[in-house]
């Protein structure tokens, strides 16, 4: 099997590049629809025996000296989460549920209350995103050093086109982003990261068996020979991230939906971004096998 | 021969995986729900004949004990379950009373001789377990102007001994001190006095024409050993607030230059913690002021039981809160609540040298707190930023004749409700915070929710188990088996070490365990694909085995060295849970190359190397 990989490069260049676009766009005009953890305020969460009526709720609420206040189902329809943007109050939670408990006729429990004051949000998002940027630097510093600059530059391209996609479809499908997301990119960082080392080996491998062989056919046949683990691994993760978003609960569904799209984009990145780059730098024998020593020539009598 | 360990590789092997089953094992033995004694005074302690007491408390009211034992900590009562648990603290607290502290907690089960190696199962971190976390900031502005307002009294006196005459002396919010004088030669001459008696503040001269100003400030090391001493303080308060809690396992810690973590597992009444955390009452004595006292040394204080009455104090205080040792809440005569408080010596004959000069007149117990209200204020580029502004409350709750001369114990009266008296001898016991804090975050997740967290991510990793090792076996089918038994061994070897470690357990963690299954099978697949390249390419399978482990293992490990850098970032940066993941994703990285790549091959090794030729099932 030899699929022709490099000869799509240009459509596919194309294609990642109109993705990378209308998710920096979604990214400039829409924004990320950030959680509570990014932007502070309250929510509280609770389960009650018999589902609701979120509109009962609503009215419940709106009697409540509330502000902006948001009710939503939470997985299921007996579990039910009220964010508002009240200030602070060590009882607020408890003043929700009594509420809600309408003089104790209804049967409703707690199951978490948080708050997040507003400057911690936004320390957060700062670190969040220098987290990020600092991921990118170090692998491009291991990436240079362990193989080739021109390897780092591809990789960290590849990272970022992946980071900025999973990002721009949160941006675009509305889903929350909170610090579990967060979490969910940079380990995206590090599978893809994985996937794209493990072409890249090959490809350096090979620039120094195959001495014959011109870049981009050897860079197609490098993918070829790694496809087959590329496929296997995306696939033992992509069913394990499976079952964390249908069985891992709902606090941990965008975590999981985050890994997914990542370990998408990460596998269809490794396969074509990556190595497209390379060639784009024009990759050589001689970038990655040194030159043969002078001195040596030197000695002969 | 190719592939063949040598026997030592082996038995190496083997006392690995033995003591990562001996130290994971622990995790299998649930917890039991639990109540743990213990006391505050030295002069109580937990024996056999409290838990005889608290024994018979439990059979009266019906609620089965599985188990009863001293420990060096204090007391443990299991229950067999937590509905049980919850219905006993009442009653234990009722039957031992004051002067013992119940709290709710789980004990492991782990047997002994697991426990005496040093074996325990991981932590659970608070979204499995149920709990409060805090994030608390402490009010460094307020802390600078709190120690001002102290300076200023002591420069006043400065001045009048050196009969300096200023007009006013006033602190500002933004810890700056203005002192002002009507002539020139005063203020050159408070100056030389401050300069001399302060030194560790900077002082700044300016005037308007007819008015003279001095404005003290701190230094910068001034300024920062306050800051650091008002969350050094209030650490110091907090954790012991939070033992008077009776809280097992609780977390008090410092997070950044002024920010206070506070994390309680299984407290269930969270109002109670709050109110008991963030308080920031003090007591303050003083006797009544004269008829002819000077306007300018009295305060007019209300009565905080809402009567609306006042009375007339003098502004030197006697002593304050500081200087009680203990303090215990009970009833007076006429089943009113009361405080007994004990002051410590300095205290105590500091009472004494006041009220033995002043018997028949009145002393006052003022109530002090300390809060904050905050407002929101949209600033010019239309951002909206929370505003703080700090201020004090007080309010007599006792005005009372001195009979005699007191001494270093008494009581005081006058409370509205036993609450009210039992949380302001904690209060006293605990000692005041030196700077008020308020809450910037909190997260409280209900035992149900644990609960639920924990079978949730059991039921996926399970799941998640089971659908990658049919995969493997389908497509590799021996080789395949090699690697489940690996990938099994890695998930007892990772929470052997997560055991070891004692890491905290959570969502994402587990998450991050589940992960680790999809990701750790990678390096199996990488050696196998290999070994069926070499296959193809025409080796025999001995070299075809041996070259295939060693090509893959430069892209393994540079592979994993790369995640492994990124884990590490994300340990960095993320908070609580999301670090949880970051924990057993490194180690799972770490388990997973020494399985896949050691374990798997001793597996191979032993069924096929040394023998000719033989076909490979892969």
């Amino acid at each position: 099997m030899n699929i022709k990989f490099m000869a799509m490069r240009k459509i596919v260049a194309m294609f990642s590049m109109a993705l990378v676009l209308i998710s920096l766009g979604s990214l400039a005009v829409k924004g990320l629809k950030f959680g509570l953890d990014f932007t502070g305020g309250s929510l509280i969460e609770v389960q009650y025996s018999v589902a609701p009526q979120l509109d009962d709720v609503r009215t419940l609420l709106a009697d409540g000296d509330y502000s902006d206040v948001t009710v939503q189902n939470f997985g299921s329809s007996t579990d039910v989460v009220v964010r508002m943007g009240n200030a602070y109050t060590p009882t607020l939670g408890d003043e929700v549920l009594s509420t809600l408990r309408n003089n104790g006729d209804v049967d409703v429990e707690l199951m978490r209350s948080e708050y997040v004051g507003g400057q911690v949000g936004e320390e957060l998002r700062e670190q969040g995103g220098l987290g990020m940027l600092l991921a990118l630097v170090i692998v491009m510093v291991y990436v240079a050093v362990r193989f080739q600059f021109k390897f780092s530059v591809a990789s960290v391209v590849a990272l970022a086109h992946d980071v900025i996609i999973t990002l721009g479809i949160f941006s675009l499908f509305d889903f929350e982003f909170d610090l579990t997301v967060l979490a969910a990119i940079l380990a995206v960082i590090g599978y893809s990261l994985n996937d794209t080392i493990v072409v890249c080996d090959r490809i350096r491998e090979n620039f120094r068996i195959m001495r014959d062989t011109p870049p981009t056919e050897l860079i197609n046949d490098s993918i070829n020979q790694t496809l087959d683990r590329t496929i296997i691994t995306s696939m033992t993760t992509l069913f394990v991230l499976l079952v964390l978003f249908f069985y891992g609960g709902e606090s941990i569904h965008n975590f999981s939906l985050a890994l997914l799209i990542g370990v998408l984009i990460g596998t269809y990145s490794s396969i074509f971004v990556a190595a497209n780059l390379l060639l784009a730098q024009n990759i050589t024998r001689e970038d990655l096998v040194p030159a043969p020593k002078e001195e040596l020539e030197d000695d002969m009598p | 021969m190719l592939n063949k360990y040598p026997l030592w590789k082996y038995l190496l092997i083997l006392l690995v995986i033995a003591l990562g089953v001996i130290y994971a094992l622990p995790n299998l033995y649930p917890d039991d729900p639990a109540l743990q004694l213990s006391t505050q005074k030295s002069t109580t302690v937990v024996d056999q004949r409290t838990l005889a007491t608290a024994e018979k408390a439990l059979q009266d009211a019906g609620i089965e004990l599985k188990e009863a034992e001293v420990t060096s900590a204090g007391g443990t009562l299991r229950f067999n379950s937590g509905e049980d648990q919850l219905a006993a603290k009442p009653v234990i607290s009722a039957a031992l009373g004051e002067s013992y502290v119940v709290a709710l907690n789980l004990v492991p089960t782990t047997p002994d001789w697991l426990s005496s190696i040093g074996a325990g199962p991981a932590k659970l971190g608070l979204d499995l377990r149920g709990g409060v976390h805090f994030l608390l900031e402490v009010d460094t502005p307020a802390a600078l102007k709190q120690r001002l307002d102290v300076a200023a009294s002591e420069m006043k006196n400065a001045m009048r001994t050196e009969r300096i005459r200023y007009r006013s002396v006033e602190v500002s919010n933004n810890a700056v001190m203005s002192i002002r004088f009507l002539r020139e030669a005063d203020q050159q001459a408070a100056l030389d006095v401050l300069e001399d008696q302060f030194p560790e503040y900077v002082y700044n001269t300016t005037d308007s024409g007819n008015e003279f100003f001095v404005d003290v400030s701190f230094t910068e090391a001034a300024s920062a050993e306050v800051e650091a001493y008002a969350l050094q303080q209030n650490l110091t308060t907090l954790r012991n607030r939070v033992n008077e809690l009776g809280v097992a396992e609780p977390l008090v810690q410092r997070q950044g230059s002024n920010r206070i973590v506070v994390e309680l597992p299984g407290v269930q009444d969270t109002a109670a913690a709050k109110r008991i955390i963030g308080a920031t009452a003090n007591l303050e004595f003083r006797l009544e002021a004269g008829l002819d006292a000077n306007a300018g040394d009295v305060d007019t204080l209300t009565f905080r039981d809402g009567s609306g009455r006042t009375a007339r104090l003098e502004r030197d205080i006697i002593i304050t809160g500081d200087s009680v040792s203990d303090a215990s809440s009970s009833f007076d005569e006429n089943g009113r609540p009361q405080v007994n408080i004990s002051l410590d010596g300095k205290g105590g004959s500091q009472m004494a040298r006041v009220t033995r000069t002043a018997v028949g007149r009145n002393m006052a117990v003022v109530f002090i707190e300390h809060k904050s209200r905050s407002r929101f204020v949209e600033g010019e580029d239309g951002k909206v930023t929370e505003v703080r502004r700090s201020y004090s409350e007080r309010g007599i709750i006792s005005l009372a004749t001195i009979q005699t001369t007191l001494g270093n114990s008494f009581r005081i009266t006058g409370l509205d409700s036993p609450r009210e008296s039992s949380e302001l001898a904690l209060l006293l016991r605990a000692g005041a915070l030196a700077a008020p804090i308020y809450f910037v975050e909190e997260r409280t997740i209900g035992p149900s929710l644990g609960a639920e967290n924990i079978r949730l991510g059991v039921l996926s990793a399970q799941i998640g188990l089971l659908v990658v090792m049919a995969f493997m076996l389908v497509y590799y089918k021996v080789f395949g088996l090699f690697a489940n038994i690996s990938l099994g061994l890695n998930i007892v070897l990772l929470m052997a070490c997560m055991s070891l470690m004692s890491a905290t357990l959570t969502l994402p963690g587990i998450a991050g365990i589940v992960l680790t299954m999809g990701m750790a099978v990678d390096a199996n697949v990488l050696i196998f694909s290999r070994i069926r390249e070499e296959l193809k390419a025409g080796l025999p399978s001995q070299q075809a085995i041996h070259s295939g482990f060693n090509r893959a293992f430069t892209t393994i490990l540079d592979a994993n060295i790369t995640t492994l850098l990124v884990a590490v970032i994300l340990f960095a940066v993320g908070t609580g849970p999301v670090k949880g993941f970051a924990v057993t994703l490194s180690l799972g990285i770490l388990t997973s190359m020494f399985t896949a790549i050691v374990v798997t091959r001793a597996q191979i090794n032993l069924v096929y190397g040394g023998r000719k030729n033989k076909r490979l099932f892969i």
